[in-house]
């Protein structure tokens, strides 16, 4: 050991030249200020072409400026985080404007008279009516949907998870995944094949039993991973106590679980509501209030949107009605979607800390 | 309340795989009796033979007698629940259920079996808790959730929820391998307590707490890596640690083995 090993007290390694913090943003405005340059001088009319050549300038200037300024390995890292800010934007625009269109459509017509009256004498290309109908034959097609998937999805879960053994379990998850691929058109002439063997009329209960079908394997999916996540540890503290395997999963695992698996029905729920095909098929719409899904035909609001546009001949005041719809939907999903995380978060296990 | 447990030609399977075999030992009723040796040497599997928890596992499967008190465990007609009634356990890791409070997790044992007076359920829950030395640390706060406790007073309330249903022999899986040597003392004082009540069988990989805590210990050991675990001997704690009767028995405590 010479003391020549040490070397003299150069600049420190640990440290490097850094970008200012504001750095990103101001790469970011001067993309798009470039951006807009090229574009106003090489007359370019799309603004998706602004955005796209500002995107990639980002890109470009982030890792370019931080290679000369931080290095090559700040760079790549610089490079990639744009990427994935770029990326971001990307999926964020489309939603927002999709919000914003269905909004700002939406609200010309949507008021309590739209939601308290249905179409009964209004005809299609005329002002007026409302989605009372739709919003009752929706509500009731997938309630009973519900009511027939959700209770079985959930047992075949507990059965796959908890007692499932051998080539049965393996079977039911394989056509659980298979089913997860059916399209809602074919499940809905698989009912209408039924239907036209027994010679009936369409009827809301139809449309159910296809949502049911597409519904099923969703829930089943979803409460099978919500139950793998319960830990051994307590079905087997529960045993040890000599509690029986059927009360250990009625009163320790579901119980465990509940918050995930009303989360997974949930979201299901928000699936099937806006299915169109199979309720074309088998419920067939209908402009007048029929709130008996066993007999006769019925409406629902992703077809009543469907049918305010096609049926219209481009009537502004169907249109106004389509998108009005339309937010009434989107706005239903979403509340799903708010009580499932509630529930969720109600439901959560404790830590009590 | 204790009751005797005697194992005879005992061997437990995982599959084809055989984990220990051809094992014997009486366990005296109102004593603590510890298993030793290697981990994979099949303490553990062994244990949970006591109270049909082995099967619970998938493909596992037992051979031999396991008498409680002249009856048998694997007899025909025996109802595995009814066993794990009377064969309480307590595991490695504290495990209380994260969806009930304090309270609930001590009564779970009752309520979830049904048969119980509402009169009788918080008696037994401040009896429990204070058999398991934790009722002055709960006490006012029974309907906070039990994951909210410390890991030591976690195990406690697990113990207190295994004894709550007045079991007959009470087995431990290495209690205090998660815990502080505080809960750990903890835990091995009330061991001392409690073997005035119960038969206690308790898996270690400490063998200065199996020297403290058993009057009687088991050393088990395997010959091979895949090969299954078999009881090397079983002898009063004391002539265990001072002169036991089989070398490897003695290469294993002093720290002696391969």
């Amino acid at each position: 050991m010479s003391t020549a090993t040490v070397t003299p007290k150069g600049p420190s390694t640990l440290r490097g030249a850094r970008l200012p913090k504001w750095s990103p943003y101001a790469i970011a405005a001067g993309s798009i200020a470039v951006a807009i340059g090229i574009g106003v001088v090489g007359g370019l009319h799309s603004r998706v072409q602004w955005g796209l050549i500002a995107a990639i300038l980002y890109v470009v200037a982030s890792y370019a400026i931080a290679t000369m300024v931080e290095g090559k390995r700040q760079a790549k890292d610089r490079m990639v985080t744009s990427l994935v800010w770029v990326a971001f934007l990307l999926a964020v625009i489309p939603l927002a404007s999709l919000v914003w269109s269905t909004v700002a459509r939406g609200v010309k017509v949507l008021d309590l008279y739209f939601l308290t009256h249905s179409m009964g004498v209004v005809a299609d290309t005329e002002p007026g009516g409302g989605i009372y109908h739709a919003i009752l034959g929706t509500l009731e097609q997938v309630g009973l949907a519900t009511v027939i998937a959700a209770p079985i999805g959930v047992l075949t879960a507990i059965y796959l998870v908890e007692y499932g053994r051998g080539n049965l379990s393996k079977a039911i998850t394989f056509f659980v995944d298979v089913m997860t691929g059916i399209p809602s058109i074919v499940a809905g002439l698989f009912i209408l094949s039924l239907m036209l063997i027994f010679e009936m009329q369409p009827f809301g209960f139809a449309g159910s039993l296809a949502l049911a079908i597409l519904m099923m394997p969703v829930v089943v999916r979803s409460t099978e991973e919500m139950l793998k996540l319960v830990p051994n540890e307590l079905r087997e503290a529960s045993l040890a106590l000599g509690v029986p395997k059927w009360r250990t999963i009625l009163k320790v695992v579901l119980p465990t679980s509940l918050g995930g698996i009303t989360t997974g029905i949930m979201l299901s729920i928000a699936r099937i509501t806006g299915e169109t095909a199979p309720v074309l098929l088998l419920v067939w719409g209908n402009p007048l209030i029929n709130a008996n899904p066993f007999e006769g035909a019925q409406a629902s609001l992703p077809l009543y949107i469907y049918q305010q546009y096609a049926n219209s001949a481009g009537s502004g005041a169907a249109y106004d009605r389509a998108w009005a719809a339309s937010l009434t939907l989107i706005a239903f999903v979403m509340l799903l979607n708010l009580v499932a995380r509630g529930i969720a978060r109600w439901k959560a296990p404790s830590t009590g800390r | 309340m204790a009751k005797r447990i005697d194992v005879s030609g005992l061997t437990a399977y995982y599959g084809s795989h055989k984990a220990i075999e051809d094992i014997s030992m009486t366990v005296e009723p109102r004593s603590v009796t510890a298993f030793i040796g290697p981990s994979g040497c099949g303490k553990s599997t062994f244990l949970r033979t006591l109270n049909r928890m082995h099967e619970v596992t998938s493909g596992g499967r037992v051979e031999g007698k396991v008498l409680l008190d002249d009856e048998d465990l694997y007899g025909s007609g025996i109802d595995p629940v009814s066993v794990r009634r009377e064969v309480g356990m307590v595991f490695q890791r504290p495990n209380p259920f994260p969806t009930m409070s304090i309270f609930d997790n001590v009564a779970a044992g009752l309520r979830l079996n049904g048969n119980y007076k509402k009169s009788e359920l918080s008696d037994v829950v401040e009896k429990s808790l204070k058999g398991a030395n934790l009722w002055n640390e709960v006490k006012d706060r029974l309907n906070k959730p039990g994951s909210g406790l410390s890991g030591g007073q976690q195990q406690r309330l697990c113990i207190a929820r295994a004894i709550a249903v007045e079991p007959n022999v009470l087995l431990m899986d290495e209690p205090c391998s998660a815990l502080d040597p505080i809960s750990t003392l903890a835990i091995e004082d009330l061991i001392g307590e409690l073997k005035e009540r119960f038969t206690i069988v308790i898996v270690t990989h400490n063998m200065q707490q199996a020297a403290r805590v058993s009057d009687r210990t088991a050393f088990f050991n395997l010959s091979a890596v895949g090969q299954p675990g078999k009881l090397i001997e079983i002898d009063d704690t004391e002539r265990i640690f001072s002169n036991p009767s089989v070398q490897a028995t003695e290469d294993y405590i002093s720290g002696r083995f391969g």
